[in-house]
Protein backbone atom coordinates (compact mmCIF):
# COMPACT_ATOMS: atom_id res chain seq x y z
CA UNK A 1 0.00 0.00 0.00
CA UNK A 2 1.25 3.47 -0.83
CA UNK A 3 1.95 5.84 2.02
CA UNK A 4 -0.98 8.07 3.00
CA UNK A 5 -0.75 11.84 2.84
CA UNK A 6 -1.29 13.19 6.35
CA UNK A 7 -2.40 16.60 7.58
CA UNK A 8 -2.08 17.26 11.29
CA UNK A 9 -3.63 20.13 13.25
CA UNK A 10 -3.82 21.17 16.84
CA UNK A 11 -7.19 22.72 17.60
CA UNK A 12 -7.14 25.59 20.08
CA UNK A 13 -9.89 25.27 22.66
CA UNK A 14 -9.61 28.77 24.08
CA UNK A 15 -10.35 30.81 21.03
CA UNK A 16 -13.75 30.32 19.44
CA UNK A 17 -13.06 32.84 16.70
CA UNK A 18 -10.37 30.58 15.23
CA UNK A 19 -12.59 27.47 15.35
CA UNK A 20 -12.90 25.96 11.90
CA UNK A 21 -9.49 27.12 10.68
CA UNK A 22 -8.11 23.60 10.36
CA UNK A 23 -11.04 22.52 8.21
CA UNK A 24 -10.61 25.50 5.88
CA UNK A 25 -6.95 24.51 5.53
CA UNK A 26 -7.85 20.87 4.81
CA UNK A 27 -10.25 22.00 2.13
CA UNK A 28 -7.49 23.93 0.39
CA UNK A 29 -5.00 21.06 0.68
CA UNK A 30 -7.46 18.51 -0.70
CA UNK A 31 -8.14 20.80 -3.66
CA UNK A 32 -4.44 20.82 -4.42
CA UNK A 33 -4.46 17.02 -4.40
CA UNK A 34 -7.12 17.08 -7.12
CA UNK A 35 -9.86 15.40 -5.03
CA UNK A 36 -13.40 15.93 -6.42
CA UNK A 37 -15.33 18.95 -5.07
CA UNK A 38 -18.18 16.77 -3.79
CA UNK A 39 -15.79 14.60 -1.77
CA UNK A 40 -13.93 17.64 -0.48
CA UNK A 41 -17.17 19.13 0.74
CA UNK A 42 -18.16 15.94 2.57
CA UNK A 43 -14.76 15.64 4.25
CA UNK A 44 -14.46 19.29 5.19
CA UNK A 45 -18.01 19.69 6.51
CA UNK A 46 -17.69 16.55 8.67
CA UNK A 47 -14.35 17.73 9.98
CA UNK A 48 -15.64 21.26 10.55
CA UNK A 49 -18.52 20.07 12.75
CA UNK A 50 -16.09 17.88 14.67
CA UNK A 51 -13.59 20.68 15.03
CA UNK A 52 -16.27 23.05 16.35
CA UNK A 53 -17.39 20.35 18.81
CA UNK A 54 -13.83 19.98 20.11
CA UNK A 55 -13.73 23.72 20.75
CA UNK A 56 -17.16 24.15 22.35
CA UNK A 57 -17.45 20.85 24.24
CA UNK A 58 -13.92 19.59 24.88
CA UNK A 59 -11.47 22.49 25.20
CA UNK A 60 -9.65 21.70 21.97
CA UNK A 61 -7.68 18.70 20.74
CA UNK A 62 -6.01 17.27 17.68
CA UNK A 63 -7.29 16.66 14.18
CA UNK A 64 -5.64 14.43 11.58
CA UNK A 65 -6.68 13.87 8.01
CA UNK A 66 -5.16 10.92 6.15
CA UNK A 67 -5.56 10.58 2.43
CA UNK A 68 -5.28 6.99 1.21
CA UNK A 69 -5.60 5.70 -2.32
CA UNK A 70 -9.25 4.72 -1.94
CA UNK A 71 -10.49 6.70 1.08
CA UNK A 72 -9.92 9.65 3.37
CA UNK A 73 -9.84 9.19 7.13
CA UNK A 74 -10.51 11.97 9.64
CA UNK A 75 -9.40 11.47 13.25
CA UNK A 76 -10.48 13.87 15.98
CA UNK A 77 -9.01 13.34 19.43
CA UNK A 78 -9.66 15.37 22.55
CA UNK A 79 -9.17 15.10 26.29
CA UNK A 80 -12.44 16.76 27.16
CA UNK A 81 -15.23 15.54 29.45
CA UNK A 82 -16.30 12.70 27.15
CA UNK A 83 -19.81 11.86 25.97
CA UNK A 84 -22.05 10.18 28.55
CA UNK A 85 -24.61 8.68 26.17
CA UNK A 86 -23.42 8.43 22.59
CA UNK A 87 -26.74 7.24 21.22
CA UNK A 88 -28.48 10.25 22.75
CA UNK A 89 -25.77 12.63 21.53
CA UNK A 90 -26.28 11.32 17.99
CA UNK A 91 -29.95 12.33 17.96
CA UNK A 92 -30.84 15.36 15.88
CA UNK A 93 -31.56 18.30 18.14
CA UNK A 94 -29.79 16.95 21.24
CA UNK A 95 -27.33 19.47 22.60
CA UNK A 96 -25.74 20.39 25.91
CA UNK A 97 -24.33 23.62 24.45
CA UNK A 98 -24.92 26.71 26.59
CA UNK A 99 -26.92 29.71 25.33
CA UNK A 100 -23.83 31.77 24.55
CA UNK A 101 -22.77 29.09 22.04
CA UNK A 102 -26.23 29.13 20.48
CA UNK A 103 -25.97 32.86 19.95
CA UNK A 104 -22.78 32.16 18.00
CA UNK A 105 -24.72 29.98 15.54
CA UNK A 106 -23.89 26.55 16.97
CA UNK A 107 -25.51 24.21 19.47
CA UNK A 108 -28.49 23.15 17.36
CA UNK A 109 -27.65 19.52 18.04
CA UNK A 110 -27.06 18.81 14.36
CA UNK A 111 -23.27 18.41 14.40
CA UNK A 112 -22.86 14.69 15.08
CA UNK A 113 -25.82 13.79 12.79
CA UNK A 114 -24.27 15.95 10.04
CA UNK A 115 -20.92 14.20 10.52
CA UNK A 116 -22.61 10.82 10.13
CA UNK A 117 -24.59 11.97 7.11
CA UNK A 118 -21.56 13.25 5.22
CA UNK A 119 -19.28 10.27 5.82
CA UNK A 120 -19.34 6.60 4.83
CA UNK A 121 -18.54 5.45 8.34
CA UNK A 122 -18.13 7.05 11.73
CA UNK A 123 -16.95 5.59 15.00
CA UNK A 124 -17.06 7.32 18.37
CA UNK A 125 -14.99 6.14 21.31
CA UNK A 126 -15.52 8.14 24.46
CA UNK A 127 -14.79 7.81 28.14
CA UNK A 128 -16.21 10.15 30.75
CA UNK A 129 -13.49 12.31 32.24
CA UNK A 130 -10.91 11.12 29.72
CA UNK A 131 -11.93 12.29 26.28
CA UNK A 132 -13.36 11.43 22.93
CA UNK A 133 -11.96 9.97 19.74
CA UNK A 134 -13.97 10.18 16.54
CA UNK A 135 -12.86 8.38 13.38
CA UNK A 136 -14.66 9.09 10.13
CA UNK A 137 -14.10 7.66 6.68
CA UNK A 138 -15.09 8.96 3.28
CA UNK A 139 -14.56 6.61 0.34
CA UNK A 140 -12.99 7.95 -2.81
CA UNK B 1 -30.17 34.45 -10.39
CA UNK B 2 -27.07 36.60 -10.75
CA UNK B 3 -25.47 38.03 -7.61
CA UNK B 4 -25.96 41.46 -9.18
CA UNK B 5 -29.72 40.90 -9.19
CA UNK B 6 -29.68 39.92 -5.50
CA UNK B 7 -27.91 43.18 -4.76
CA UNK B 8 -30.54 45.02 -6.77
CA UNK B 9 -33.56 43.30 -5.20
CA UNK B 10 -32.31 43.76 -1.65
CA UNK B 11 -30.93 47.21 -2.25
CA UNK B 12 -27.75 45.82 -0.77
CA UNK B 13 -24.32 47.30 -0.35
CA UNK B 14 -21.39 45.17 -1.54
CA UNK B 15 -18.67 44.92 1.10
CA UNK B 16 -16.19 42.74 -0.76
CA UNK B 17 -15.95 40.56 -3.85
CA UNK B 18 -16.03 41.67 -7.44
CA UNK B 19 -17.66 39.03 -9.56
CA UNK B 20 -21.36 39.92 -9.38
CA UNK B 21 -22.07 38.19 -12.69
CA UNK B 22 -21.87 34.72 -11.16
CA UNK B 23 -25.10 32.72 -11.02
CA UNK B 24 -26.54 31.36 -7.79
CA UNK B 25 -29.13 28.59 -7.95
CA UNK B 26 -30.44 28.43 -4.42
CA UNK B 27 -30.52 30.25 -1.11
CA UNK B 28 -30.52 29.45 2.58
CA UNK B 29 -31.60 31.86 5.34
CA UNK B 30 -30.42 30.92 8.83
CA UNK B 31 -28.61 32.02 11.96
CA UNK B 32 -27.82 28.42 12.90
CA UNK B 33 -24.69 27.25 11.12
CA UNK B 34 -25.41 23.52 11.50
CA UNK B 35 -28.65 24.05 9.59
CA UNK B 36 -26.63 25.57 6.79
CA UNK B 37 -24.20 22.65 6.93
CA UNK B 38 -27.06 20.14 6.76
CA UNK B 39 -28.11 21.56 3.45
CA UNK B 40 -26.18 20.77 0.29
CA UNK B 41 -26.67 22.68 -2.88
CA UNK B 42 -24.14 24.05 -5.29
CA UNK B 43 -23.64 27.72 -5.93
CA UNK B 44 -25.84 29.01 -3.18
CA UNK B 45 -26.23 32.27 -1.29
CA UNK B 46 -26.47 32.47 2.51
CA UNK B 47 -28.67 35.06 4.21
CA UNK B 48 -27.92 35.55 7.89
CA UNK B 49 -28.10 37.99 10.78
CA UNK B 50 -25.14 36.38 12.51
CA UNK B 51 -21.74 38.05 12.48
CA UNK B 52 -18.64 35.97 13.32
CA UNK B 53 -15.82 34.25 11.40
CA UNK B 54 -17.64 30.91 11.49
CA UNK B 55 -20.32 32.35 9.20
CA UNK B 56 -17.72 32.81 6.47
CA UNK B 57 -16.06 29.46 7.20
CA UNK B 58 -19.43 27.71 7.12
CA UNK B 59 -20.26 29.26 3.76
CA UNK B 60 -16.84 28.29 2.51
CA UNK B 61 -17.34 24.67 3.63
CA UNK B 62 -20.52 24.61 1.53
CA UNK B 63 -18.87 26.26 -1.48
CA UNK B 64 -21.30 29.17 -1.25
CA UNK B 65 -20.64 32.15 -3.49
CA UNK B 66 -22.20 34.96 -1.52
CA UNK B 67 -23.31 35.96 1.98
CA UNK B 68 -25.98 38.61 2.56
CA UNK B 69 -26.06 40.12 6.04
CA UNK B 70 -29.57 41.22 6.96
CA UNK B 71 -30.62 44.02 9.34
CA UNK B 72 -27.53 46.02 8.32
CA UNK B 73 -25.20 43.70 10.23
CA UNK B 74 -21.63 44.52 9.28
CA UNK B 75 -18.92 41.87 8.99
CA UNK B 76 -15.61 42.40 10.78
CA UNK B 77 -12.28 42.99 9.03
CA UNK B 78 -11.27 39.40 9.84
CA UNK B 79 -14.41 38.12 8.10
CA UNK B 80 -13.80 40.30 5.06
CA UNK B 81 -10.26 38.94 4.77
CA UNK B 82 -11.46 35.34 5.07
CA UNK B 83 -14.09 35.92 2.39
CA UNK B 84 -11.65 37.69 0.08
CA UNK B 85 -9.28 34.72 0.30
CA UNK B 86 -11.92 32.48 -1.21
CA UNK B 87 -13.39 34.98 -3.64
CA UNK B 88 -16.73 35.15 -1.85
CA UNK B 89 -19.01 38.16 -2.20
CA UNK B 90 -20.20 39.77 1.05
CA UNK B 91 -23.03 42.30 1.09
CA UNK B 92 -25.41 43.84 3.57
CA UNK B 93 -29.00 44.97 3.37
CA UNK B 94 -31.18 46.88 5.83
CA UNK B 95 -34.02 44.44 5.15
CA UNK B 96 -34.94 41.90 7.79
CA UNK B 97 -34.51 38.16 7.21
CA UNK B 98 -38.12 37.43 6.32
CA UNK B 99 -38.39 40.20 3.81
CA UNK B 100 -34.99 39.57 2.24
CA UNK B 101 -35.71 35.85 1.75
CA UNK B 102 -39.21 36.61 0.51
CA UNK B 103 -37.98 39.03 -2.14
CA UNK B 104 -35.49 36.54 -3.54
CA UNK B 105 -37.99 33.69 -3.42
CA UNK B 106 -40.65 35.74 -5.16
CA UNK B 107 -38.18 36.41 -7.94
CA UNK B 108 -37.60 32.73 -8.54
CA UNK B 109 -34.63 31.82 -6.34
CA UNK B 110 -35.25 28.34 -4.92
CA UNK B 111 -34.84 27.08 -1.40
CA UNK B 112 -33.40 23.75 -0.31
CA UNK B 113 -33.65 21.02 -2.92
CA UNK B 114 -36.72 22.46 -4.54
CA UNK B 115 -37.20 22.88 -8.26
CA UNK B 116 -39.50 25.64 -9.42
N1 LIG C 1 -15.90 16.18 21.46
C1 LIG C 1 -16.92 16.17 22.33
N2 LIG C 1 -16.65 16.09 23.67
C2 LIG C 1 -17.67 16.05 24.56
N3 LIG C 1 -18.97 16.09 24.24
C3 LIG C 1 -19.29 16.17 22.93
C4 LIG C 1 -18.30 16.21 21.91
N4 LIG C 1 -18.92 16.26 20.71
C5 LIG C 1 -20.24 16.26 20.97
N5 LIG C 1 -20.49 16.19 22.30
C6 LIG C 1 -21.80 16.11 22.98
O1 LIG C 1 -22.77 15.69 22.03
C7 LIG C 1 -23.79 16.68 21.92
C8 LIG C 1 -24.32 16.73 20.49
O2 LIG C 1 -23.30 17.19 19.60
P1 LIG C 1 -23.73 17.90 18.23
O3 LIG C 1 -24.66 16.97 17.51
O4 LIG C 1 -22.51 18.33 17.52
O5 LIG C 1 -24.59 19.13 18.71
P2 LIG C 1 -24.12 20.54 19.31
O6 LIG C 1 -22.65 20.68 19.10
O7 LIG C 1 -24.91 21.50 18.51
O8 LIG C 1 -24.49 20.51 20.76
C9 LIG C 1 -23.17 17.96 22.38
O9 LIG C 1 -24.10 18.90 22.84
C10 LIG C 1 -22.26 17.45 23.51
O10 LIG C 1 -23.01 17.20 24.69
MG1 LIG D 1 -21.75 20.36 17.28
Amino acid sequence: MTEAVRFHFSVDGDDFSSAGQASVQVKKSLRQLGISPETIRRVSVAMYEGEINMVIHAGGGYADVLVFEDHIEIQLVDQGPGIADIELAMQEGFSTAPDNIRSLGFGAGMGLPNMKRYTDSMEIESKLGEGTKITMRVNL
Amino acid sequence: MKIAQIKELLNAEVICGEDLEREVYSACGSDMMSDVLAYVKDQAVLLTGLVNPQVVRTAEMMDMLCIVFVRSKTPTQEMIELASCSGMVLMKTDKRMYEACGKLYAHGLCGNGEVR
